[in-house]
């Protein structure tokens, strides 16, 4: 039930934020309305088990808070920092690479999901693999220090700073 | 006053993001291989459309500010696609990384492939599986 | 005769060279991934290049075709990788 709820309420934000300017009422006329409420709760009844699976930690706003305030900070200037060392090496044409294990401990799909997602967009990673037994990601490494190497395993930290915290924060 | 503040801020961000999808291509033509292609495809390419939708969100606020109605659906829609690029881009990337190590694409120069042996452990090769069926 | 916005038609036109020297990277790339970069990329910079047409018309049906464009795009990104990396689907 709960999950029904909110899927549909997602789904009617969703619709009402593709359909803004329709009419006077607001930003919206009363059959866009009408009609929204109507198709997200069909929406809603077939695709409840899809979208959430018996978790419902995720539904706590504080989590969504901090989720943004990741997205803002610490995520961003990340992105801007892995942008320009991506520029010297286009410029410069001095790479490195090589494909790294690391062990981060997270246990949640989403989670592991986010994590990847951040690692590809920030300085020099690239998430190729994932071992989905142990929760190990496989990375590709444009610039491999190899001091820090231990065979194939490099510690989290050196490939995404802290970002793990935030993401342990946000989902566990 | 104000307004000319903005025009500036619009124009550096247009700028900004350009430079960014230049870069992308330039690397794509420049790199060794495919990983090092996909560094310089994703994310040049993510944080140029970062800027470039950026500066025409604050194009339909400022709109938005001087009463037209069309500001405000120019602003939301560009959020939208923001975030549809967000979302989907470092997937795709991810996807066709593990497409082209499973394919049999070895990184180019590389010192360390940790990937490489734990294919040879765990995952079945496709041929492998069809023979068992027949 | 259309209103347009002389400054992000030049905008257009750095984009297009940008997907130019994409498209010369999937018409050389030795292997089958490398031309599947070049499509992502190109699919990237079509949908800010969308985006900027939106603005320069001041029509906003055009960043509605861009949400989808996003959308469609990176479904066949993933089918072309699933293919690739072979086996049951």
């Amino acid at each position: 039930m709960i999950a029904f709820i909110v899927t549909s309420i997602l789904c009617f934000i969703i619709y009402l934020l593709l359909t803004t300017g329709s009419g006077t009422l607001g930003l919206w006329s009363l059959e866009e309305i009408l009609l929204g409420i109507i198709l997200s709760l069909i929406t809603g009844f077939v695709t409840r088990k899809v979208f959430i699976k018996k978790d419902y930690r995720m539904l706590n706003p504080v989590r969504w808070f901090t989720f943004l305030i990741y997205i803002i900070g610490p995520f961003f200037i990340g992105m801007a920092k892995s942008n320009i060392d991506v520029a010297y090496r286009v410029i410069t044409g001095k790479i490195n690479p090589g494909i790294v294990k690391i062990c981060p401990d997270l246990k949640t799909d989403l989670g592991i999901t986010l994590l990847a997602n951040s690692i590809t967009l920030t300085p020099g990673t690239l998430s190729v693999d994932i071992d989905e037994e142990k929760n190990n990601l496989y990375i590709h490494w444009i610039n491999v220090n190899e001091k820090k190497l231990k065979g194939e395993t490099v510690e989290t930290k050196y490939i995404c700073g802290n970002f793990e915290k935030w993401i342990r924060r946000i989902t566990e | 006053m104000l307004g000319l503040i903005v025009d500036v801020i619009i124009y550096i961000f247009l700028i900004i993001g350009v430079f960014f999808n230049f870069l992308a291509g330039f690397g794509l033509l420049r790199f060794p291989d495919v990983y090092t292609r996909l560094h310089a495809g994703t994310k040049c390419t993510t944080f140029g459309s970062i800027f470039i939708t950026g500066s025409v969100i604050i194009l339909g606020l400022k709109m938005w500010y001087l009463g037209s109605a069309d500001g405000s659906v120019l602003a939301i829609h560009t959020a939208g696609a923001l975030i549809a690029i967000l979302l989907t881009n470092p997937t795709g990337a991810h996807a066709i990384a593990r497409a082209a190590h499973r394919s049999g694409v070895k990184p180019v120069a590389a010192i360390v492939d940790g990937l490489d042996e734990m294919n040879k452990k765990t995952i079945k090769k496709p041929n492998e599986k069809k023979e068992v069926k027949k | 005769m259309i209103e347009y916005f002389n400054e992000y038609i030049i905008v257009l036109i750095a984009l297009l060279i940008c997907v130019i020297m994409s498209i010369i990277r999937v018409v050389r790339g030795p292997t089958a991934p490398d031309r599947i970069v070049g499509l992502d990329t190109i699919n990237t910079i079509v949908i800010s290049s969308m985006v900027i047409f939106g603005a320069a018309f001041r029509e906003v049906i055009y960043i509605d075709v861009a949400i989808v464009y996003a959308l469609l795009s990176f479904i066949s990104t993933l089918f072309i990788a699933k293919y690739l990396e072979g086996g049951d689907y």
